[in-house]
């Protein structure tokens, strides 16, 4: 019943503040911070209770399901794993970052802001939760209409053209996947007699080769346009760069992963020889997006377009680990996941800060800061340290890793992606050169941090220094994920001959017998 | 010659209902009745015929030979029309107040077009078939030309008025040919009457390839579509809302009927023909309404892809499409209705609501009306949390089961084409800021808060039957045993 609260606190939440909003501009703000730091608290709590989650041998940590519409087997079935409550305790941490960081920025329309800001959160909670494909493709598509109007109404000069591109394309993938959802819907249900779209019985779905290739990819377009991967990933700078600061803050920080969430989540398990299949074209599209965003990113002048391109960028890293199909590997996606949004999230809340101080984006107009504002420079340098991957912060840990399990599938790929490593140094420390360091530019009193906004920055550097010194919370509640995931291609490459049906039915069983303990 | 019995009146009581109240009204007018009083009246009328449907259901399936049949589907369809001429009754008053010297007459044109779209969806035969076309069409003049003072209007009346004997010319001739061929102008014989032969003849697909041009006009599909955005953009709003809603269900169910009676899914070429007029409506469609500036005409023009969808969950013809087609029927209904409501709302003395630039920061000076439009918009964008998203996944899943990979993938490639104008709307009700100028104070208060509810209502349900639609389904399920 948590997780339902969880979506419902947010959507309740939201439309307080929409009708709070009429008439006061304070309170919408103060209401979506209790709502997002009562589930924050509450997500947090639920993991602690649970926590030695790798010495339990189910996955699923708690469930809720009721039907929905049964004419077509649909469900409103909730699930969370140790990979969903990962990135749900992250989508409330950066959500309250998120509220914290336009407390000051918005002024208009406060209350249909926090609205949109509200909803777009239960989405993504629900884009983490849903274990019925219809229900999954419904909670996908209500973030973005929401999103569209963040970045349509509160966005900068560009604004609606980066909101239609922005709409379009992901809504254009997503439809394809809604197509591939329904060929998996009748393909089980011809087999079995059974139409449903529970995720749990659609594993080990027997499809014959030419149709899963093409359901997959159909699954595979809406999470590569998200994650993004090169040649999907237009949309992404202008939208990143025209979207207000909570608005980027969201994309980088959760909407990406939603994408990542869901290839790790349905493209692997349901089409398994198809991903093995793709694996080299994957993994090659990857290692492009890491040389391309670091090559784009340290020709950009426009600071959160920039930030934009290193995502990109960083994104490369997840595809190429999870394709890589083994426990390294997915150990390092995991931690990129986690780590990408904290330290381009605080990026971006940098990049915002800048911006209400300075009117710009343009980082040849920025210059010689640390003096002015040395706690800014200070904060800045680390997170740039974050994004090239310096020891001892978290970014660190998810790439070498990474790194290290791509090594066992394609060594090639892999020695070109570490170059993405050498660029990265490259295009973070032009950040800090133009923007904090060298002469200055503009000589204005600017202020520095205020408390508010320091204690957002101190909440985002606790967390990547804790990352990167202590990742074992996270390694150990992602490993029953990782380890099943790592178990359907490990069994696969022993058995060749098996037609693809009875090692995904086995795994599936695995999963069901030792499944929900606590309902 | 047997006479009609009296479970053969009570079988037809909504059509009886309807073509008494044509008659009422007109001598309520004789008497001199203000407008007002009419309007009540008729709205009175239209909610008896309504709730007539729930009492004839007791006594269905029904036939009442030779010509028509009341069965489940045919009570839903007549539901769904009667529903929309009480809700395009109710946005009337004012629109028409606010011009006319004497509006009165158009409640009558009204109840007979709603009797000849709901004879369309009782009609088992070609005459029934003809008659309610014709008892539709010919009001459907009237209606478009009703505001005498405007150029748009009477061009859109003559247009139609052309147009329309043309294709009906089209139907007549291909309902010949089906006569000579087989024998008979019941459905249901016809069908028998091919079954026993075992390919159909040149003369029978003449016929049938000829009604469909017929059909295919009063729908609006390509290659048959050149008058709608003229006479959408000509008609009254209130009118035009019933052009698309209450008309095109009529003729999309004895389409259906007819196409099913005498299973034309079985022959390729019709089936190809078809496909080829359901992906040309789905792209033309959405193309076009790309760079209109007039609300109206984009209307039109994604009318004309919404029909395209219908067809796709038409062609499969299997149970599943059966209902899809229905659910997205009710769903496009609810959503054209409230979508040109709130067009009829915002028109004044001058004009209709029509170019998008009055739309302009409608968000920051009117939020409901601003709101009822977004969501139906989003709807007819087939967006989540709205029927038209529950309708379009219907369709799909219909397409699908049947294996119609294509025309899936081009609706949904077309329906990305049309998320753009409809976003386009929707960006311009957000942008702009808050002017301090407000609109001028309702002359008739009652009657807008009254019109208001009623979008209101509609907007409740798009939201309602998309974020839980299995009563809705359940309900179908039951009404409709197919």
């Amino acid at each position: 019943m948590i997780l339902v609260w969880l979506i419902g606190i947010l959507m309740g939440g939201g439309l307080l503040a929409l009708i709070s909003g009429q008439r006061n501009k304070t309170l919408p703000r103060w209401i979506s911070l209790y709502t997002v730091s009562a589930g924050f608290l509450a997500i947090i709590s639920f993991w602690i209770d649970h926590y030695p989650i790798s010495s339990i041998s189910n996955a699923w940590l708690i469930e809720y399901k009721a039907d929905w519409i049964p004419a077509f087997g649909i469900t409103f079935h909730l699930a969370v794993d140790g990979l969903s409550l990962l990135l749900l305790a992250l989508t409330f941490f950066l959500g309250i970052l998120a509220v914290l960081c336009s407390w000051t920025d918005v002024k208009e329309r406060v209350g249909f802001y926090h609205f949109n800001l509200l909803w777009i959160l239960a989405g993504i909670c629900g884009v983490f939760m849903a274990m019925d494909l219809f229900l999954f493709y419904f909670f996908w598509e209500v973030m973005l209409i929401p999103m569209y109007f963040l970045i349509g109404i509160w966005g900068s000069e560009n604004r609606v053209y980066a909101a239609y591109k922005f709409f379009i394309f992901t809504q254009a993938s997503g439809l394809l996947m809604l197509l591939a959802i329904l060929g998996l819907y009748f393909i089980h249900g011809n087999n079995t007699g059974n139409y449903t779209f529970n995720y749990l019985e659609l594993i080990g779905t027997a499809i014959p080769q030419g149709i899963q290739n093409w359901l997959m990819l159909g699954f595979m377009i809406a999470f590569v346009v998200k994650l993004p991967i090169v040649p999907f990933h237009s949309w992404l700078p202008d939208a990143h760069g025209e979207a207000p600061t909570a608005g980027s803050l969201i994309l980088a920080g959760l909407l990406l992963k939603t994408g990542a969430y869901g290839i790790l989540r349905f493209v692997l398990p349901l089409f398994p020889e198809a991903s093995a299949n793709f694996a080299p074209v994957a993994m090659f599209l990857g290692v492009t997006g890491i040389i391309y965003g670091a090559i784009m990113a340290f020709s950009q002048t426009d600071l959160k377009r920039l930030i934009a391109y290193t995502s990109v960028s960083h994104m490369g890293f997840v595809m190429l680990g999870i394709f890589s199909f083994n426990a390294l590997a997915l150990q390092g996606v995991i931690m990129q996941l986690v780590t990408h949004a904290v330290s381009t999230g605080a990026l971006f809340i940098m990049a915002g800060m800048l911006k209400e101080r300075l009117h710009t984006r343009d980082i040849n107009q920025m210059g010689g800061l640390w003096s002015q504002m040395p706690r800014m420079g200070a904060v800045g340098m680390l997170f740039a340290m974050a994004s090239l991957g310096l020891p001892g912060l978290g970014s660190f840990i998810a790439e070498f890793l990474i790194l290290l399990g791509a090594f066992r599938a394609s060594p090639l790929l892999t020695i070109i992606a570490t170059l993405g490593l050498v660029f990265s140094a490259v295009y973070s420390l032009r950040i800090v050169q133009k923007v904090f360091l060298g002469p200055v530019k503009k000589d204005l009193p600017v202020l520095d941090l205020a408390w508010r906004e320091m204690f957002i920055m101190a909440s985002l550097t606790i967390s990547i220094i804790w990352l990167g010194m202590y990742p074992q919370p996270v390694i150990n509640t992602a490993k029953p994920m990782v380890k099943y995931i790592e178990q359907i291609f490990s069994g696969e490459n022993t058995s060749q001959s098996h037609t693809g049906k009875s090692i995904p039915t086995s795994q599936q069983n695995n999963i069901k017998d030792g499944t929900y303990v606590s309902k | 010659m047997e006479l009609m019995s009296a479970s053969d009146f009570l079988a037809i009581l909504p059509l009886l209902l309807l073509a008494g109240s044509s008659v009422l009204i007109m001598l309520l007018i004789a008497i001199r009745f203000s407008h007002r009083l009419i309007q009540l009246s008729s709205l009175l009328l239209f909610t008896i015929s309504f709730s007539s449907l729930f009492y004839i259901r007791k006594a269905i399936p029904y036939k009442l030979e030779p010509l028509l049949i009341i069965d489940g589907f045919s009570v839903f369809i007549m539901g769904l029309i009667i529903f929309s001429s009480i809700v395009v009754n109710i946005i009337s008053y004012i629109y028409f107040e606010e011009k006319e010297e004497s509006p009165k007459e158009y409640y009558v044109l009204l109840f007979l077009c709603t009797l000849g779209a709901c004879v369309l969806a009782v009609s088992k035969h070609f005459v029934s078939l003809f008659l309610g076309l014709e008892i539709l069409t010919v009001g459907l003049y009237a209606l478009m030309a009703y505001l005498r003072g405007r150029n748009h209007s009477i061009e859109a009346g003559i247009k139609y008025l052309i147009l329309a004997a043309f294709s009906s010319a089209f139907l007549l001739f291909g309902m010949a040919l089906i006569y000579m061929e087989t024998g008979s102008m019941d459905f249901a014989e016809i069908g028998e009457n091919l079954n026993k032969i075992e390919s159909m003849s040149p003369i029978f697909i003449t016929g049938l390839g000829m009604m469909l041009v017929g059909i295919g006009f009063k729908l609006a599909v390509v290659p048959f579509h050149m008058w709608t955005a003229d006479v959408y953009q000509g008609a009254p709003a209130p009118v035009t809302a019933f052009i698309a809603t209450a008309s095109k269900g009529g003729v999309f169910a004895v389409l259906f009927r007819f196409f099913t009676a005498i299973d034309g899914f079985r022959n390729d070429k019709i089936i190809l023909t078809i496909v080829f007029i359901t992906i040309a409506s789905m792209i033309v469609g959405n193309l076009l309404a790309l760079q209109q500036k007039n609300v109206k005409r984009i209307l039109a023009y994604s009318s004309i892809a919404h029909l395209g969808y219908l067809l796709v969950a038409f062609i499969p013809g299997s149970t599943l499409s059966f209902f899809a087609l229905s659910f997205y029927l009710l769903a496009y209904f609810i959503t054209t209705l409230s979508t040109l409501g709130v067009v009829t709302i915002l028109s004044d003395k001058t004009g209709d609501a029509e170019d998008i630039s009055a739309y302009k920061a409608l968000f920051w000076q009117n939020p409901i009306l601003a709101l009822i439009f977004s969501i139906s918009l989003i709807s007819l964008a087939g967006i989540p949390l709205t029927a038209g998203f529950i309708g379009k996944f219907y369709i799909l899943s219909a397409a699908i089961q049947s294996g119609f990979w294509l025309i899936s993938i081009v609706l949904i490639l077309s329906s990305v084409i049309g998320l753009y104008y409809y976003l386009r709307i929707i960006t311009i009700m957000f942008s702009g800021r808050k002017t301090t100028v407000l609109k001028v104070v309702e002359s008739h208060p009652v009657f807008y808060r009254t019109s208001l509810i009623t979008l209101v209502i509609l907007t409740l349900l798009i939201i309602w039957f998309g974020v839980y639609p299995s009563q809705l389904m359940q309900f179908m399920a039951d009404l409709i045993v197919w």
